[in-house]
């Protein structure tokens, strides 16, 4: 078996090291090493989102990177978002619009709205959707996300 | 955009708690990642299990050599159906379908042959989940192949290749004298067809074929077991029911229900796919023969090539209406692919098909038949879309034929209170046509659609929901709000739309209710969530449970004022008693634990009258004459939802099940090659709607109360996936002039229509 | 997954000699994102996988007068984040977009694509149409390969064991130019094309005749095609429905598609036309904008 690494981490602003065989995903890695199962594995091959986290403030599919690949990097999880004094206005937001039924693509859209809001603060109904067409859902239509998604958007800009 | 229509109409609202839109109660665990989902459960000592799936569509076992697997370092255990109990033949009830017990436990570990790829073979237990799937890999199966039989048609033919020796058909309760693979054919009928024809002035018949599709739940399955060392065992895992996985595992292990508990986690998704069992039992073997906990996980591909999926379907529709309009007679051919082992939801589909409408004079004929496919399972409306894709694309010419508009038609011919259905049953207060006076009053249907290759559909369905059993228990705590215990696995916001009856029998608030899923060790029995049955049924449960509770705090109000019990009443969550004695609710909390035992709540239901769910959707597309492709400009759903308890979550439902409707009509399709390997087994080519797929999809509430049920509640969740492949297709007849019979009506398909017919350039 | 070892070189001279070392059973790691879900599959096992993409030449991003450099392991995102290339080349920023999700785009790069050397990748046919230059490092040396011969099969390229691709060089682009990509899927997002074009146009002064154009295919061969007939026909022709139309024909012409989940043989031939004749329309747009 090939050896085992260290990587040293950022995750969520924490300083993180973990030991990691080559052929383990960074989300593997998340979640049943590091046991933050926040990312969920939906597709394995990208094409879901749910797994979505942060790599150095990208949004990119964790089941598609190796763990051995983050030495180094700053990742965010949808366990960082909330802060200790309240929910992040996109969760606020999700909540509000009832935009999750099951709640298991939730994270997933969740960190890439935060990667769409840092990017364009004010997006459009369609931008919104062009960028989160990488986020499955199969509960919801889309409809009350896209709404969340749009208000979390003015929420923002509010300074909320 | 929302619309709301009470059929009650007072200033005020009738319902305090019931029509508002609190947050879920699960919402803030989910918006963080911290709510625990199957496949996030972590045990001490827990090792991960791998299953071995068949690469043939169609095999006969001959041998099965584990050697090399158990002899990987790591490897603790490797099983095969030799480890589960030995299953006899008899039939048990899922909740949602039944099934002989033997086809159960060869489905979840082959037994003497593979049906289809993807069938599970055998399964290995390692240290590492990476160890054990390489070392299923080197598990010799050695096999047969047969020829593979893929589609309803086929498998109907003499001759057809014969995937069971002992299944004979069930002729309308005669058994054939030889094996088939058609395990059932039955038939509904009323009246005299051939007079109803007859009296027709136009009578149209076209045939119809749907492709294969999946529920696509984003979560994979998953179980973990551990089989402790006193012979119980406990299986953590997301399913639509505890209680039924407890009766499968128990069933296939060979142990008593009450060795097996199982703990329900968080769900991502079912729709009607997660209630039969495929890891359980074999996390459950898994771990008993090695002392460890068990995780098994499935990957996409398992999820699509081994479970799911709801069947594709040959159906034959022959309607007639007079002169004006008037339904004089309808017949249908109906049949489904069973998958792997008989029990398709033909059954629900014959119920359905013409159950939108006043048929006088009807025959339904139904074919379950076993192909070489994953077996086929519930999907939300199981049977209903295929049919109703049928019967509305012919209702749709009918009117073309007698040029009437296609909701009059609808509000003409629509069932209400005292139609029979075909298959026998006579409706209570249905509100079909209140969802297409809904859809003809809407801004939608009265805004004209221009430009060219544009055209408007729309489409009925009709699903009758199911009552079942439900159970919950409700403690009052001193602080004045009630913990509630109840049975019904939360798929989708439910445990708010319970808790909120309760809350609204007892003069609360929502917030005031915390309400948890129980395990089947911590609840009584309650049947699957499905069937549109949970708010009906769990919610009927909860509102028992408040009564219930209602009861004792009168009693104990009665016992600390020291007047009798029956000058006491409960109103709007006060006590009154005589001489101006008053209590809130939160007062009485407060001294219960003083004042004398615990206050439980015991709620628990088996209705009967769940009361059918109607709905009417209509769909505006764009069609790309040269490619094919079908663009949707806009959408509205109207739908009979009795009452709204959480209307933010029934909109939810009606949204999220047209936009499966919108992908099962579109572009989902099981594409197989000719040796039955499914091609297309991820999300990269099984293509659900992405949200750049779909507009916002508007909804219209309509409220007729459901007179079975005491807060008026209609099952909401399955009607709305029926009507989109048809109004689709109506639609697209309108844009560009051809009648697809055919789903998916993906690019290739509609072009290939657009370019028999010559009519790219013609617009209506 | 299969197991396998990890390495990350520091510069191209030590990962060639990685990658020749192993011969052919290293896989070089870009963005991953075809590559880790090859490995879990089992269409590839190597035995070693060589992570390429902090070599610092294969992430060189430069525009200048002499024409683009696109190091071989530039993400997706970068390309189109800067305006300049999402002007002047424009299918290849068009391209960038549309590969998978957003979350892909992060990671996924043009030279991996290149790579995978799948008959419908969306940027080789931008790359054939701009003309680029695939440079690649070998144990001998670097040598230049035109993108239009570097695909030789569906996942087969002209690399050989130890040799790597480094980046991508572009000409610079002539006055009145112009370039699109467009290619036919299912929904809207998130497919694999089922037919994929990319156009490079560059007009008179008048903007009304064609000087030059250079079409590519994709998903209607063993590899992208490179369309010369069709492309070299359009020189000198007026720019017309007659002209444009013609070419479309001529690139049908050379289209050898299949059966199969994303569309049939009968769809992506008509298609091809559809698509060839509004791609060159778009280009011809840009091209006079």
């Amino acid at each position: 078996m090939a050896k085992k690494r260290v990587v040293t981490t950022t995750i969520n602003g924490q300083s993180t090291e973990f030991l990691c065989e080559p052929r383990q995903t960074l989300l593997e890695i998340l979640r049943d090493t590091l046991r933050l199962t926040g990312a969920k594995e939906g597709c394995s091959n990208g094409n879901c989102g749910a797994c979505t986290v942060l790599l150095d403030g990208r949004p990119v599919d964790s089941c598609l990177v190796l763990g051995v690949e983050v030495e180094g990097a700053k990742i965010d999880t949808v366990e960082g978002v909330a802060k200790a004094d309240g929910l992040d206005s996109i969760q606020q937001a999700f909540l509000e619009n009832a935009a999750l039924q099951c709640g298991i693509c939730t994270p997933g859209f969740i960190m890439s709205t935060k990667a769409l809001l840092a990017e364009n603060p004010d997006p459009t109904e369609h931008e919104a959707r062009f960028y989160l067409a990488g986020n499955l859902c199969r509960c919801t239509g889309y409809d009350k996300i896209v709404r969340a998604v749009l208000q979390a958007a003015k929420a923002k800009k509010s300074g909320n | 955009m929302a619309t709301d229509i009470r059929e009650t109409t007072g200033s005020q609202p009738k319902y305090k708690v019931i029509g508002s839109r609190p947050i879920r109660h699960d919402g803030t665990d989910k918006v963080t990642g911290r709510a625990i989902y199957g496949a996030d459960v972590q045990l001490n000592g827990m090792i991960h299990g791998v299953i071995l799936r068949s690469p043939h569509a169609h095999a006969r076992i001959k041998s099965i050599d584990t050697s090399k697997a158990e002899a990987v370092p790591g490897v603790r255990a490797v099983v095969t159906c030799k480890d589960l109990a030995d299953p006899g033949d008899r039939r048990v009830e899922l909740g949602e379908g039944s099934i002989i017990l033997k086809h159960l436990s060869a489905n979840v570990l082959a037994r003497d042959k593979v049906l289809y790829r993807g069938h599970a073979v055998a399964a290995v237990a390692a240290d590492s989940v990476h160890v054990a799937d390489e070392a299923a890999k080197l598990i010799r199966v050695e096999y047969e192949v047969l020829p593979p039989v893929l589609t309803v048609q086929e498998a109907m033919k003499p001759g057809a290749p014969l995937l069971h020796e002992d299944v004979f058909t069930d002729e309308m309760g005669e058994k054939s004298k030889q094996p088939s693979n058609v395990a059932k054919h039955f038939r509904h009928e009323v009246g005299d067809i051939a007079k109803g024809f007859a009296e027709a002035a136009v009578v149209i018949e076209r045939e119809f074929h749907t492709a294969t599709v999946h529920q696509g739940y984003i979560e994979p399955h998953n179980a973990t077991a551990i089989w402790n060392h006193d012979g119980h065992v406990t299986v953590w895992c997301s399913t639509q029911g505890s209680f039924t996985v407890r009766q499968q595992v128990a069933e296939l292990c060979g142990i008593p229900i009450s060795h097996v508990k199982v703990i329900p986690t968080e769900i991502g998704g079912g729709f009607g796919g997660k209630i039969s069992v495929y890891l359980e039992p074999v996390a459950a073997i898994l771990s008993r023969k090695c002392g460890k906990p068990v995780k098994v996980l499935m990957n996409r591909t398992d999820v699509l090539e081994g479970t799911g999926p709801t069947p594709g379907s040959f159906i034959r529709i022959k309607m007639g209406a007079d002169a004006s309009g008037k339904i004089t007679a309808a017949e249908a051919y109906l049949a489904y692919e069973a998958g792997g082992f008989p029990g398709s939801p033909v059954g629900a589909g014959a119920m359905c098909v013409f159950a939108c409408y006043d048929v006088p004079n009807g025959r339904v004929d139904g074919y379950d038949v076993v192909v070489n496919k994953p077996r086929t399972n519930a999907y939300r409306a199981p049977g209903a879309t295929n049919a109703a894709f049928a019967v509305e694309t012919v209702v749709d010419e009918i009117c073309e034929a007698l040029k009437i508009n296609p909701l009059n038609f609808r509000i003409k011919n629509g069932a209400k209170k005292g139609t029979r259905r075909v298959d026998g049953p006579v409706f209570p207060r249905v509100g079909m046509i209140e969802s297409v006076k809904a859809i003809k009053n809407s801004e939608h249907w009265k805004t004209p659609l221009k430009g060219k290759y544009r055209g408007r559909g729309v489409a009925s369905g009709f699903w009758f929901n199911c009552g079942l059993k439900s159970a919950c228990s409700a403690t009052v705590n001193a602080d004045g709000t009630v913990g509630l215990v109840e049975g019904s696995t939360d798929i989708g916001g439910s445990r708010t739309g319970i808790a909120m009856q309760l809350a609204e029998t007892l003069g609360i608030t929502a917030a005031e209710v915390t309400p948890t899923v129980g395990d089947t060790d911590s609840v009584g029995y309650t049947d699957v969530t499905g069937g549109s049955r949970v708010t009906f049924a769990t919610g009927w449960a909860a509102h028992e449970a408040a009564l219930d509770i209602q009861r004792q705090m009168v009693t104990r109000a009665a016992k600390i004022w020291e007047v009798p019990a029956k000058q006491v009443k409960y109103i709007d969550g006060c006590l009154i008693g005589p001489e101006g004695k008053r209590f809130t609710f939160k007062e009485l909390a407060a001294q219960i634990n003083e004042t004398g035992e615990p206050i439980i709540g015991r709620g628990a239901a088996d209705p009967q009258q769940p009361g059918g769910a109607f709905a009417t959707h209509v769909v505006d597309v764009e069609v790309d004459p040269e490619t094919g492709k079908v663009e949707i400009l806009r959408y509205t759903a109207s739908q009979d939802v009795g009452t709204a308890i959480h209307p933010s979550y029934v909109e939810g439902q009606i949204q999220g099940g047209a936009v499966q409707g919108i992908g099962w009509g579109l572009n989902e399709e099981y594409f197989y090659d000719a040796a039955g390997t499914m091609k297309n087994s991820s999300f990269l080519d099984y293509r659900i709607p992405t949200c750049l797929d779909v507009p916002m999809i508007e909804t219209i509430l309509v409220e007729v109360p459901n007179p079975g049920h005491p807060y008026g509640v209609r099952g909401v969740g399955e009607v709305p996936i029926i009507p989109p492949p048809a109004a689709l297709a109506n639609a697209i007849y309108k844009a560009v002039g051809v009648r697809m019979t055919r789903l998916p009506m993906s690019p290739p398909n509609v072009l290939h229509e657009i370019l028999a017919k010559g009519s790219s350039g013609q617009s209506r | 997954m299969r197991d396998f070892e990890y390495e990350a070189p520091q510069t191209v001279a030590e990962a060639v000699a990685v990658l020749g070392r192993f011969n052919g059973q290293a896989r070089p790691l870009a963005g991953g994102t075809d590559l880790i879900d090859q490995i879990r599959v089992g269409r590839h096992a190597p035995s070693v996988v060589v992570d390429i993409k902090k070599l610092p030449e294969l992430n060189v991003l430069e525009l200048t007068e002499s024409g683009l450099r696109l190091g071989a392991a530039v993400p997706c995102y970068r390309i189109y984040g800067g305006c300049d290339i999402n002007q002047k080349y424009a299918a290849l920023a068009d391209s960038a977009r549309i590969i998978g999700g957003i979350q892909i785009q992060s990671r996924a790069s043009v030279g991996g694509n290149l790579c995978n050397s799948g008959p419908a990748a969306d940027s080789t046919p931008s790359l054939i149409a701009l003309g680029a230059v695939a440079v690649i490092a070998g144990p001998n040396g670097t040598r230049d390969v035109p993108v239009e011969s570097f695909c030789t099969g569906p996942g087969k390229n002209v690399l050989a064991p130890g040799e790597l691709l480094v980046e991508l060089k572009f000409p610079p682009r002539p006055a009145h130019s112009g370039s699109h990509y467009r290619r036919f899927i299912p929904r809207n997002e998130m497919d694999i094309a089922v037919v994929g074009v990319g156009v490079s146009v560059v007009l008179d002064d008048s903007c009304e005749k064609f000087v030059s154009a250079r079409i590519a295919l994709g998903a209607v061969g063993p590899t992208p095609l490179f369309a010369t007939v069709a492309g070299d026909g359009l020189a000198g022709k007026s720019v017309s429905e007659k002209s444009i139309a013609a070419a479309a024909t001529a690139a049908q012409a050379i289209a050898t598609p299949i059966d199969d989940m994303r569309g049939t043989k009968e769809f992506r031939l008509h298609v091809t036309g559809v698509l060839v004749r509004r791609v060159i329309e778009e280009a011809v747009k840009r091209a006079r904008e």
